[in-house]
């Protein structure tokens, strides 16, 4: 058993999917001797050298557009995009090559490229900084989109995601880095595209992802002191979406809270509530709520605490959902 | 000297209309079909191999012709044709060896020819039956990619893939390769075409950037591309540009054969413009009348890429007319199998579509496939 922060559970999964396939690159901005911005890349560059770990130029469309190339070629690259609100230059060569290639080449050609976004926000951080693109990319057929919520879900996720031969966007909750956990490397992980239920409950069943996992295991907490029974599912997979878990959890509890930082309108709550709504329809007790952001830009950071889902208004959401 | 406001006579230097190409221009086969020296440049292969270069743009050119007389019958959604632009795509797709690998527009019809790919398979995009008929790994020929500009990254990307395996700069002719991106002279507006020289530069990446200054991007002319000739923007990314004569099919062959050795031995990349002109639309959708005029496609007539070709062939009596008339005929049956095959390319199956989107099919995919099958099996027998 290990102690290791977020942060450290992805740069030892990249370690180990590096040390386990010469084929695995690593390009970004600042990765290599900085070790990334976050640090997320920390010391690989000095172990596997400036072929494998490498200083891109400044320009997120030569990223994955370069990484295309190489993944024809034969390699696995892994690429990291510094922060969100940088991965719209990048855009189209995600959404109409990445994406496509395989099904454009009936499977000829295979994309097996990872996509690092740290996203969300909470940190205290200027514009273009704190954002949830997440939707977008779900929203492209050909991507396959994860978000890991904690350590060990870090060191094994991200493994797991190189070794897809599916394109994977790849979700870090940026805030959620410094958090630490127990690291039993002897446990095997489960498959990456499956949900988990993180606590159980039969009163409501709480739908979460990223960085907003730790909000509802406490928000389930608080309410638990309430008297009120609180399931916590994380998503992890984002696409495709894990429908089992989350249907039976809804079929026991009847009820459904979908909590993420993205705004609202189209975000993954809109998705879970029509799959719940067209799967359980007669299970449900009231309709299902989403928690998110505004359907406004990410607010400046003096009063993102305000903008942000938070305890309180999950909770909000609860009472809400139970007094149906 | 003159100012005219950018300093000495810039405007004549820079101007990018230099009638036929400037001074700059490399050409070894005049239009007329006389071989002219240059001293940087030769052409060092034989008569029997501008034989060969004379069969392959018939060839091309019938492609063509074929399949815009497909596409006027409604066998094809849409056509892009090449006419005017097959010794640019001879000449360097000839340069190429084996273990180079090609990134195309959609518009490369003579490179997948000179890459030994049945032009049928070409077809299929434009009919919309598929995305593009041939194995882009095994005939190291990428599929046509539509987002203008958008595989320069992937040829770079590629070519530092080459790199990294060891196939650069050994000394080994059966080994070292190189990667040759097609681009057209719209395409140099396009930003990825720019990161893409600055990615090949700086990783020093073994690709040769070939841009087809046809002269226009649908309707727009180059002057609305660029204020200076384009090969003087390599010089700005650190790798030499070159203009040649992109009706020159001996030129082409010899500039793309030493840019492309170049690269192959470690020395980086090349810019490549071949000063061409695009003499139809620039698809069957396009209607050129509204924008240019006819006098402009007269005098490019005159710069025909075959004619000269064929011209030096005759003169020289490499070729009789009996030759002439064999390719013609080869051509006629080329033409055949392109249109026969073409009205028997079978229509993809609707529920084909979700099985390539992954790997393997996801459940959600699956089960929206027995859906769609059972919606679509409920009109069985019905009228």
């Amino acid at each position: 058993m290990t102690t290791i922060t977020l942060g450290k559970g992805i740069n030892m999964g990249l370690r180990a999917a590096m040390e386990a396939d010469p084929k695995v690159v690593i390009m970004g901005e600042d990765v290599g001797k900085l070790g990334g911005v976050f640090r997320i890349t920390d010391g690989l560059q000095k172990d596997f050298g400036e072929d494998r770990v490498i200083d891109t130029p400044l320009a997120e469309s030569g990223i994955l557009g370069t990484a295309v190339g190489l993944a024809m070629r034969g390699y696995r690259p892994v690429c990291e995009i510094q922060f969100d609100g940088f991965v719209y230059p990048a855009y189209d060569q995600i959404v109409s090559q990445v994406a496509k290639l395989h099904f454009r080449s009936r499977g000829l050609v295979k994309m097996p490229i990872v996509i690092r976004i740290p996203f969300g926000g909470g940190i205290g951080a200027v514009e273009h900084h704190s954002e949830s693109p997440e939707a977008y990319f779900a929203h492209t057929a050909g991507l396959k989109v994860v978000a890991c919520s904690n350590p060990v879900d870090g060191y094994w996720m991200i493994q797991q995601a190189i070794a897809s031969d599916d394109p994977v966007v790849f979700l870090e909750p940026k805030r959620r880095y410094w958090e630490k956990a127990e690291l039993d490397e002897s446990v095997q992980p489960e498959g990456l595209f499956s949900a988990r239920v993180v606590r159980a409950g039969t009163d409501l069943t709480l739908l979460a992802y990223g960085p907003m996992v730790k909000t509802c295991l406490e928000a389930s907490i608080a309410a638990e002191e309430e008297g009120r029974s609180v399931e916590v599912i994380d998503l992890r997979t984002l696409s495709p979406l894990d429908m089992t878990p989350v249907l039976e959890s809804v079929r026991k509890t009847g009820r459904a809270v979908v909590v993420h930082e993205a705004p609202i309108t189209l975000g993954l709550g809109s998705e879970l509530a029509a799959r719940i709504s067209e799967d359980c329809f007669y299970s449900l007790e009231s309709p299902v709520l989403r928690v998110g952001g505004f359907d406004t830009p990410y607010p400046p950071s003096r009063i993102e605490e305000e903008y942000l889902p938070d305890l309180d208004r999950v909770l909000d959401a609860v009472d809400r959902s139970l007094a149906h | 000297m003159t100012n005219d406001g950018f300093g000495p006579g810039l405007g004549k230097v820079f101007g990018p209309q230099h009638e036929g190409g400037g001074p700059e221009l490399i050409q070894l086969l005049t239009p007329e079909g006389e071989r002219v020296e240059h001293p940087e440049f030769t052409f060092d292969l034989g008569d029997d191999a501008i034989q060969g270069f004379y069969r392959d743009l018939v060839m091309t050119r019938r492609i063509d012709t074929e399949a815009t007389a497909l596409q006027r019958q409604g066998e094809l959604g849409i056509w892009a044709s090449l006419l005017g632009q097959e010794a640019a795509q001879i000449g360097s797709g000839r340069a190429m060896r084996d273990q180079d690998y090609a990134f195309p527009t959609y518009r490369e019809h003579g490179v997948a020819w000179c890459r030994g790919i049945d032009p049928l398979h070409l077809l299929g995009l434009f009919r919309g039956v598929d995305q593009g008929g041939w194995d882009p790994l095994a005939d190291k020929f990428a599929l046509y990619t539509i987002v203008i500009g958008a595989q320069t990254l992937h040829a770079t990307g590629y070519a530092m893939g080459m790199q990294r395996d060891g196939a650069v700069g050994t000394g080994d002719p059966d080994r070292d390769a190189a990667v040759i991106a097609y681009f057209g002279d719209g395409a140099t507006s396009q930003g990825d075409v720019n990161e893409s020289f600055i990615w090949a530069s700086v990783f020093n990446a073994p690709v040769v950037f070939f841009c087809q200054n046809n002269q226009w991007a649908i309707s727009e002319p180059i002057e609305r591309q660029t204020r200076i000739p384009l090969y003087q923007r390599a010089l700005g990314f650190g790798f030499p540009g070159l203009r040649v004569d992109g009706n020159d099919v001996l030129a082409t062959y010899a500039v793309t054969q030493a840019a492309l050795q170049r690269a192959r031995e470690g020395s980086g990349p090349t810019f490549i413009e071949a000063y061409t002109y695009r003499m139809g639309a620039h698809t069957t959708s396009d209607d050129p009348t509204k924008y240019r005029v006819t006098e402009d496609l007269e005098h490019w007539k005159l710069k025909d890429p075959i004619e000269r070709v064929k011209a030096y062939l005759l003169r020289n009596g490499v070729v009789d007319d009996d030759y002439l008339a064999s390719v013609d005929a080869e051509a006629d049956e080329l033409a055949i199998h392109l249109r026969k095959g073409c009205l028997e390319l079978p229509d993809p199956s609707p529920l084909d579509i979700f099985d390539q989107v992954y790997e393997e099919i996801t459940p959600e995919l699956e089960a929206q496939k027995a859906q769609f099958a059972e919606y679509l099996s409920s009109f069985e027998g019905a009228h």
